[in-house]
């Protein structure tokens, strides 16, 4: 089936090429990196992950949100997901590779990650991510192959694929889950010291994931044969606003507990992002960014007009991705480090080679990504012709 | 009882002589080379504990140069690079304000001097070590007599128990740290860029049978010992003394105690 990723139009290579490009230019910053150390990024003794696990917590939402169509369509046999279901599984794929890419830049000691299975260590939250995300992938690929690979024989999938989908079902929430609990479960992080947070990465989660799938869907609509019908958008679109309204609710309940027990270690966080603290406040725009854009995008998703305008719908989910974007993949792991356990404000802001490796694991991302698919596409538009 | 190489190896010698009157045994006894040997550290005694801790009696240190040669001798020990900026910074002993030290503690009205006062800080080898807990390759490990410990060869850079400690006293080497080692201690190994270091309260000298260096280089200002020996230097201090430990509502069980 990959043949199919290896004829395309012409505006298809170019994407390619670009997509290559910019991999080999965080590739060259990664080896400067590899050769000089971490120190090359804006990480430092206070604020010692960054942009990278940002970007890490954020992909794994998006890795965990394929099972919003998967869902419906196979414990309900919702039929209108019937096209859609393998753009999601496909999503999930390079979303985890992405996952594993960023912990992989941001080890100190790259050539020594074998250590966490060589040495496994079930008290360590890490490493049971390390595992769960593995086997995810894992299931994901099988999944997805097997299922396409029926339909481009014309049959129907294999009895013995259901169980793995099942389990796969099971194991999306469990993915962001353990994801949370590497931040919720340290002593003196205040930011993160909070039982919500596994709700609240899988509510961010089932937003920007079926959100990113929404643009993704209409693109490929707007570019090829291949439509996965109206009704399908228009429920993804109601999946988003739901899950939405809940990321909003679930943020204000850390809100109220903050300033209303008035405990300074709670509020020092949250007056940081949103406000600055002692004239220092790098990351304010970016959070009164995300706090617009999610005001933005509920005005356009709880509106039945605007989100059944499929225009307007677009546009509420770019929004809605880049809000949860801002505030999962940036704000959220940078505000856990500020104040510093000392009650002192250490500052973080990306370097130039950090961002261009950052954006090298995008571009591998939407490598994978493009090619499956391409590989998708085309085996559906040749059922249509 | 007390035989060391050299007695043995005369009696050795005198024996062979008296058994069989052999020349060679006589020879080797007079072989300079085998004097020259010298005396084997055989009967080197490591200091033991079944709980490590350490008092910080704040009362013998007013001032930032009270401390200076302490934490000298403890970077200089451990080979610990001085790299000039504080995001790159490696520390594993340093001081701080009470404010920084115990937040949350202070209050307006505090005598002025007291709250200008440096507090020294180190890795407080929790009972309870967090950074231990969420290590995801065992490369910190806490020992039976309460260090906690780096296996830097084992450590492969993730910065989780940065993360987890709540005392900041973890560094990261960012960047190669020999170029920035001012004078090489030989004993003691350097590190690679991309691991975590800190405090050992060093196991090396206890080994030994030597007490930590900042505790011989603070002249009674730094007290150590066995936690779980009732007759122990620490015990003793800690039940004549109010002592505070840094965020002990946390659960971590610090083992560094401070005298206010």
């Amino acid at each position: 089936m990959l043949e199919k990723a290896l004829t395309g139009s012409r505006r298809y290579w170019v994407w390619i090429f670009f997509l290559l490009a910019i991999t080999g230019i965080g590739f060259i910053y990664y080896l400067k990196q590899f050769s000089y150390g971490l120190g090359i990024t804006g990480m430092g003794r206070d604020v010692s992950w960054g942009l990278y696990i940002g970007q890490f917590t954020f992909l794994v939402g998006v890795a965990a949100s394929g099972v919003m169509v998967v869902l419906p369509y196979y414990l309900h046999n919702y039929k209108v997901f019937g096209k859609i279901t393998i753009l999601g599984e496909f999503l999930a794929i390079p979303a985890v590779i992405m996952c594993l890419l960023f912990i992989l830049v941001d080890l100190g000691q790259p050539m020594r990650f074998m250590n966490i299975f060589l040495y496994p260590t079930p008290n360590s939250v890490l490493f049971w991510d390390a595992v769960v995300l593995n086997v995810y992938l894992l299931l994901n690929i099988l999944i997805g192959w097997t299922v396409l690979g029926a339909e481009k024989k014309g049959i129907a999938p294999p009895k013995w694929i259901k169980p793995f989908i099942y389990i796969s079902i099971i194991w999306a929430p469990s993915i962001h889950t353990v994801t949370a609990f590497i931040y919720a479960g340290l002593p003196g992080r205040h930011f993160w010291l909070t039982a919500i947070m596994a709700a609240r990465f899988l509510a961010s989660a089932f937003a920007s994931g079926p959100a990113l799938l929404i643009i993704l869907a209409m693109f490929i609509r707007r570019f090829t044969k291949f439509d996965p019908g109206k009704e399908a958008f228009q429920t993804l679109g109601k999946i988003v606003t739901y899950f939405m309204i809940t990321n909003v609710f679930f943020f204000g309940l850390e809100i109220f507990t903050a300033f209303y027990s008035q405990i300074p270690g709670h509020i020092h966080p949250f007056q940081y992002l949103y406000a600055g603290i002692e004239g220092k406040g790098r990351l304010v725009p970016l959070m009164w960014t995300s706090a617009i854009l999610a005001v933005f995008s509920l005005i356009l998703l709880v509106n039945p007009v605007t989100r059944k305008n499929e225009r307007t719908l677009s546009m509420a989910s770019a929004a809605v991705f880049i809000s949860l974007w801002l505030e999962k993949g940036f704000g959220l792991i940078v505000g856990g480090f500020i104040p510093n356990p000392f009650e002192e404000i250490t500052e973080y802001w990306p370097t130039i080679p950090e961002t261009w490796i950052t954006a090298g694991v995008w571009a591998i991302g939407f490598l994978i990504l493009t090619i499956l698919y391409k590989v998708a596409v085309s085996i559906r538009e040749e059922e249509i012709a | 009882m007390t035989m060391n190489r050299r007695k043995f190896l005369k009696l050795t010698a005198v024996t062979t002589i008296a058994t069989a009157g052999g020349i060679s045994a006589l020879e080797l006894f007079k072989d300079s080379k085998l004097e020259a040997q010298g005396i084997l550290p055989l009967e080197v005694k490591p200091l033991t504990a079944k709980r490590w801790a350490m008092v910080v009696d704040i009362r013998k240190f007013t001032k930032e140069d009270n401390y200076k040669k302490i934490i000298e001798a403890c970077h200089l020990t451990h080979n610990v690079p001085d790299i000039g900026n504080p995001k790159d910074e490696i520390k594993w002993i340093w001081t701080d304000t009470f404010e920084h030290a115990f937040p949350g503690q202070e209050h307006k009205y505090m005598p002025e001097d007291f709250k200008k006062m440096p507090f020294l800080l180190l890795c407080n080898h929790c009972d309870n070590p967090p950074c231990v807990r969420v290590c995801p390759t065992k490369a910190t490990f806490k020992r039976k007599d309460g260090i906690v410990m780096m296996d830097m060869h084992r450590c492969i850079g993730c910065r989780f128990c940065m993360a987890a400690c709540p005392f900041g006293a973890r560094s990261f080497n960012w960047r190669d740290p020999r170029p920035f080692i001012k004078e090489l201690n030989m004993k003691f190994p350097t590190r690679t860029k991309g691991v975590v270091e800190k405090c050992n309260f060093c196991e090396e000298r206890l080994a030994e049978g030597k007490m930590p260096v900042c505790v011989e280089a603070s002249k009674g200002g730094l007290i150590f010992g066995d936690l779980e020996d009732p007759n122990s230097d620490v015990r003793k201090v800690l039940s004549s003394h109010y002592t505070i430990r840094r965020k002990s509502e946390l659960g971590t069980g610090p083992g560094v105690y401070y005298i206010i």
